[in-house]
């Protein structure tokens, strides 16, 4: 096995190109259990410390470049604002000091339908992006074409994350994570959710219940035309029961979880209509207060 | 490969050092630092936690090859010069808050590093800040005094200064 450690960006994508099979390390919170369990013997190990630049974050005011090494510690202290529902899922990731390395590259490198950032960044909408770097250039892939299976994301062999590009929040978000403790967790499932009343639309991002995370089309669907018809944007009227079954409802509809270890599909599907409902009608009762306080 | 970095405020050298190892393997095999306890190996009980940079970690989770050049603490350097117990370790004696010890060693960097951040935690941040440390043995109330404990010794050094 090799030890790469390059000192910049360009000797990384260099690195990368010369060793397609080379497994980056970061934070090595997934990368060295499965070194340390002799799950993976990669030919070489692309170590990604040195480049400071991927643990830089910059904002123009509309959209967060999340640098892919930037760790979920200074997600929750700096990024709270523009971030809301990535900051509250950066939260349940692990322990402290696994939010001290743990970063949202290494989430989407690993692409496990567990990853807790996933449904956060679904949720905030179509806009999000990933930088793939390669030698060969920059390529902006849509979180939506991402996720291609069970722990397989859309990276060419000689691709590395170099940031993420994400809308700052217009409006509430919401995350929640079912697990048998506060800490330490892999989620059983997990549910991301956001109002977005500049465009008129809402985000939903489904965890641990699909071989991918993926989000429930039907259910923003059915919301942004009930939110829309009765101009509930607008008035921030309550939205009634049964909407919030209903978006609960379909929620559930858009899993296709399994048994295993941490919990039954069948609880996974109850969990999920739950967690939509409860996620909802917080962040709805967080639109209505800043409608009113705006009146 | 060579790996070379500083641990505890001394310069240190390691010399075939396998690419895929971690730094407690490192820190307890090679350059004679066994505090850092080895339980787990996936980071999530807490007992290898080390300073990397300032920073507390999983020594567990971070490849040797990542300390090149940089600053590592353990357990270890949380003592004196001369052996005496630091502000932290010695309220974990008093507090009786070591059983079997495993978890200790983790269970006191945690600790050093939130009293840092903030020397006087309220319950639920002491919970929080340790949640990423498993105690097999004690149960956690007598781990909670020590840390308050702790607290209240660093914050009456700080109102003697």
């Amino acid at each position: 096995m090799e030890f790469l450690r390059p000192a910049t960006w360009d000797e990384a994508l260099a690195a990368k190109a010369e060793h397609p099979t080379a497994l980056p390390i970061s934070g090595g919170t997934d990368v060295m259990v499965e070194m340390n369990f002799d799950v993976h013997r990669p030919s070489a190990i692309l170590d990604l410390n040195r480049i400071t630049e991927l643990t830089e974050w910059s904002s123009d005011g509309d959209v967060v470049r999340l640098g892919a090494a930037v760790p979920y510690a200074r997600i929750i202290e700096e990024l709270s604002g523009p971030l809301p529902g990535l900051a509250l899922a950066a939260h349940t990731v692990g322990s402290p000091q696994i939010r001290n390395r743990g970063s949202v590259g290494g989430n989407l490198g690993a692409a496990s339908p567990a990853g807790d950032s996933h449904p956060a960044l679904l949720a905030a909408g179509r806009g999000v992006s990933v930088e793939a770097h390669s030698v060969r250039g920059v390529r902006l892939v849509p979180i939506d074409e991402f996720y291609v299976g069970v722990k397989r994301n859309s990276l060419e062999p000689d691709e590395l994350i170099g940031a993420v590009r994400i809308p700052v929040a217009d409006g509430p978000q919401q995350f929640s994570k079912i697990g048998t403790r506060n800490a330490m967790v892999i989620a059983v499932c997990a549910f991301g959710f956001a109002l977005h009343p500049k465009d008129g639309t809402v985000g939903t991002g489904i965890g641990s219940a699909a071989p991918t995370p993926r989000r429930a089309v039907e259910a923003e669907e059915y919301l942004r035309g009930v939110l829309a018809e009765r101009g509930l944007w607008e008035s921030g009227e309550l939205l009634g029961p049964e909407v919030v079954q209903r978006f609960g409802e379909l929620v559930k509809a858009a899993a296709s979880p399994i048994d295993d270890v941490r919990g039954t599909a069948d609880y996974r599907r109850h969990a999920l209509a739950v967690m939509a409902r409860r996620t909802l009608t917080w962040c709805w009762n967080d639109y209505r207060k800043q409608i009113r306080s705006a009146a | 490969m060579r790996v070379t970095f500083s641990a505890n405020g001394k310069p240190v050298e390691a010399d075939d050092v396998w690419e895929g190892e971690s730094l407690l393997y490192v820190l307890r095999e090679r350059v004679g630092l066994p505090g850092s306890k080895n339980a787990c190996e996936q980071g999530e009980c807490g007992s290898c936690t080390v300073y990397l940079d300032g920073v507390p970690v999983c020594s567990c989770l971070v490849a040797a090859g990542q300390v090149q050049g940089r600053e590592v603490r353990t357990v270890e350097g949380l003592a004196g010069e001369d052996g005496e117990l630091g502000l932290v370790q010695q309220a974990f004696v008093d507090a009786g808050a070591v059983q079997c010890g495993f978890c200790t060693p983790g269970l006191l960097v945690q600790t050093d590093a939130l009293l840092a951040a903030d020397p006087q935690p309220s319950d639920t941040d002491i919970r929080e800040a340790l949640s990423g440390n498993l105690c097999r043995c004690t149960g956690y109330e007598k781990i909670m005094d020590a840390v308050r404990l702790a607290s209240a010794r660093t914050c009456a050094r700080g109102a003697e200064k």
